[in-house]
């Protein structure tokens, strides 16, 4: 728990005061609270993201195919949806899609002990090469999964135009990540799989078994992958096309570096990035300042590279990630 | 009294080396063996055999009456066999109470109950009197506080026989004694011990029964009062062993050696060593005793310029040694025998001639100008291992593959072999076993007879006091006496040690 409280601070921080800003800037309630809106929706797919980034590395098993992994999830989900004309069955379909490109990298990583950015990149190839190979035009979903009025919270002034009227995932994916935390740190699982990704030999002497948890981890961390993806194909945008995912899986990895591998840092983390985004396109917007778009389609790498500098040699990652677990011979 | 452990015959071959040949032992309820034997002895595959980490060739393993399944570690952990392993099967990040409970978790609907959890923790340390913080992050306890959150992981799962794999290897004296008071506390609650170790003197004073094993064979079983330090040797090396290094007198000449007013800092940069300076003359070994992390690392680190000097200076032949330049130092005629062979000994995936001209490659004869001589570097290898009697079928194999004492016989190989003016060797003997460790004290007497300056530190009071010619104690960075060899007393100097004014 104390990893929250001291992980955190610093972001809350950093988001109060943008948040702030940008409300006192706007002296406008609707544009401020559509700011607040927009940020969650720039955020969701990066904390989602995010988080296989988390379960994958807190078990000790990189993983740099996130972006590939939601690439292909998108994919499965928009055309399985345009072909079923049915868009939930389309999720369905990009979360298995994703928990499949799990369950590869872990028998690629756990059981072959290949090197795990080859595994990564091996997973990002695919996806790039298939989502082009059979990419085609004039398909579409029936229609963007619907958004959800919260009843109460709705109500709400300021945050309920803010936090309501969602789409599915979103509350989901949220509701996934306070359970991560809570599951990550409170439960034995969350235990045995910090001790596998830390310290593995420790956790098979203790009697867990490194190779089982690596697999159930890795592939589940897959399937909130292919949510990822399908949040972007079905529920923010309704449609899909080549390199879709433009990068959100390795801005992932930044924002888990940045969260600390905790899933409450990884997630303010993620909402810091969406806030910045969100706040730079009213700013387009409104025309308060001129600058080239292209610029501020730069800005999530920007912040990426600026964070992963500030952050370097400073955070400590998982000590055992990376690092196929072999048994001691003898 | 019962038996606990009753091993019959068991045999296990590696490729062609027999580990263990048709082994059997016992161990009873309440009592504690020493299982005593040279690296590669064949100490590690028994015990892991019973642990059930190695599966036997043949024979039989019996716990509490009943045949073990071989190989099979969840078997030997639920009839009540623990292991405290050398290297601690702890989590670093994690606090004493969750490595305790890690694999057992007490919990209601899957979340860990933190209360209860905390709460045995306490229970089991009060209970067997090991006192350690149950909310302490693992990494930030000293070694001997590890060890027992080890033992106390043991203990948690009701263990009948303990296995420890050299527990002593990586604790300072104080620590030991602590712990073979803790083994005789739990050998008088009955549980059985099965204690491997290569160092005479813990044997002597904690084991009720002594069992000696010697190429994979078991050489016999005694108890102290029917033997001695010295016949025990005799048993595990096969021959007689020197434990106390026959020298003659020191004829000290010139200051070779000499470090003026030193400043350093630890890793947390704190004031590691605090004005500190001492002379070591030619021809003479000056032990430096003191009990671990009083600022010994620091300072061999900076006379070999591995670590910043802050102020001071460190003198040989009355030269000044840059700061922060090791190779200057080498060059300038000091030699050192690294604390952390490992880490700063040798390169592992290297072979071992490579690893033998580690300091030298770029220098004739090893090199002509810009191309290495391979030839030479070979024909070196090979004449120090047979010289410094490295226990390898030749000298291209990696030097990772030995053991432990033949990895420190090739850095001593390699300093020592180049006959320097100044040697600075750092807990020279470490986790190595007792043939090593009189080869190697000869070789140090070989040294200084050879005109070197030797500056010895080591936390083995026993090292120090066969080996110096004076001994100067240093404790919280400073030295706090100096002893001619004649004059050394081992309360004095034990007391000086522990930051007590004698």
């Amino acid at each position: 728990m104390e990893q929250l409280v001291k992980l955190g601070t610093r972001h809350y921080l950093a988001i109060s005061f943008i948040a702030i800003f940008a409300f006192f800037y706007s002296k406008d309630s609707l544009v401020a609270t559509s700011v607040l809106y927009t940020a969650i929706q720039f955020a969701l797919p990066l904390a989602l993201a995010a988080m296989v980034g988390v379960m994958c590395e807190r078990t000790g098993v990189v993983n740099i195919g996130i972006e590939g992994t939601m690439l292909i999830s998108a994919f499965t989900a928009f055309f399985a949806g345009a072909i079923l004309k049915n868009t939930v069955q389309g999720m369905f379909i990009g979360v298995f899609t994703g928990a499949m490109m799990g369950l590869l990298l872990a028998l690629m990583a756990v059981s072959w002990k290949m090197d795990q950015i080859i595994a990564g990149v091996i997973l990002n190839i695919l996806a790039a090469g298939i989502t082009s190979f059979y990419y085609r035009q004039n398909y579409s979903i029936p229609s963007t999964l619907n958004p959800i009025d919260l009843p109460i919270v709705g109500a709400w002034p300021i945050l309920g135009p803010i936090l309501s009227f969602h789409g599915p995932i979103t509350y989901f994916g949220i509701l996934f990540i306070l359970g991560l935390w809570f599951a990550l740190y409170k439960t034995s699982w969350g235990l045995r799989s910090r001790a596998v990704g830390e310290h593995p030999s420790s956790a098979d002497t203790a009697g867990v078994s490194v190779t089982k948890l690596r697999y159930v981890n890795v592939t589940i961390a897959g399937a909130v992958g292919g949510l990822a993806g399908s949040y972007l194909a079905l529920e923010a945008v309704g449609i899909f096309e080549r390199g879709f995912t433009a990068g959100k899986g390795f801005t992932a990895l930044a924002i888990m570096i940045f969260g600390r591998w905790n899933p409450m840092g990884a997630f303010a983390a993620a909402l810091f990035f969406g806030l910045t985004q969100a706040v730079t396109n009213q700013l387009m917007i409104d025309e308060v300042v001129k600058i080239p778009s292209q610029f501020i389609t730069m800005l999530p790498y920007v912040l990426t590279i600026l964070i992963l500098a500030i952050s370097a040699g400073k955070v400590r990652p998982p000590a055992a990630e990376g690092i196929p677990y072999e048994k001691e011979k003898s | 009294m019962k038996t606990l452990l009753e091993i019959h015959e068991v045999s296990k071959r590696f490729g062609s080396v027999i580990a263990n040949d048709a082994i059997s032992l016992a161990v009873n309820e309440g009592e504690i063996l020493a299982l005593l034997g040279e690296n590669g002895a064949g100490k590690s595959t028994l015990v892991k055999a019973v642990f059930g980490l190695v599966k036997p060739d043949s024979g039989v393993i019996k716990i509490n009456g009943s045949v073990m399944e071989s190989g099979d570690t969840a078997a030997a952990i639920s009839s009540g066999v623990g292991m405290v392993h050398q290297h601690f099967q702890l989590v670093p990040v994690m606090t004493v109470t969750e490595n305790l409970i890690l694999g057992d978790e007490p919990k209601k609907f899957g979340v860990v109950n933190v209360k209860k959890a905390r709460a045995e923790a306490l229970e089991l340390s009060e209970k067997y009197g090991l006192h350690v913080d149950p909310d302490a992050i693992i990494e930030d306890l000293p070694v001997g506080m590890a060890q027992r959150v080890e033992i106390l992981k043991a203990l948690r799962r009701d263990v009948k026989l303990l296995i420890l794999d050299e527990p002593t290897a990586v604790l300072t004296p104080q620590e030991t004694d602590e712990l073979l008071e803790v083994l005789r506390n739990l050998a008088k609650r009955g549980v059985g011990i099965l204690f491997i170790t290569h160092k005479l003197r813990e044997v002597m004073a904690v084991a009720d029964r002594i069992a000696v094993l010697r190429g994979g064979k078991l050489m016999g079983t005694t108890t102290p009062n029917e033997s001695s330090e010295s016949k025990l040797a005799q048993m595990m090396v096969g021959r007689e062993v020197v434990l106390r290094v026959k020298k003659t007198q020191a004829k000290p000449k010139d200051v070779l050696l000499a470090v003026k007013n030193l400043h350093v800092n630890d890793d947390r940069k704190l004031e590691a060593v605090k004005n500190l300076s001492l002379e070591v003359h030619a021809g003479e070994i000056l032990g430096l005793a003191g009990v671990e992390g009083n600022g010994q690392r620091e300072l061999v680190e900076a006379i070999c310029s591995m670590r910043p000097r802050l102020s001071g200076d460190v003198l040989v032949k009355g030269r000044s040694i840059p700061n922060m330049n090791p190779k200057a130092a080498h060059l300038a005629g000091i030699s050192h025998i690294p604390e952390d062979r490992e880490k700063h000994g040798l390169v592992t995936s290297y072979s071992i001639a490579d690893n033998l001209v580690l300091n030298q490659y770029d220098q004739a004869p090893f090199a002509r100008g810009w191309v290495r001589d391979l030839e030479k570097v070979s024909s070196n290898g090979e004449a120090l291992v047979e010289k410094f009697d490295i226990r390898a079928p030749g000298s291209s194999l990696t030097a990772g593959s030995l053991s432990g004492g033949n990895k420190q016989k090739v850095v001593v190989a390699r300093e020592l072999s180049q006959q320097l003016d100044v040697v600075v060797a750092a807990q020279p003997t470490r986790g190595v076993d007792v043939g090593s460790i009189e080869f190697i004290h000869t070789q140090l007497i070989a040294a200084r007879d050879a005109g070197a300056a030797v500056l010895l530190v080591s936390a083995e009071l026993d090292e120090i006091l066969s080996l110096a010619d004076r001994i100067a104690v240093i404790s919280n960075g400073k030295i706090v006496a100096t002893f001619s060899a004649q004059e050394a007393d081992r309360n004095t100097i034990g007391r000086l040690m522990a930051g007590l004014a004698s």
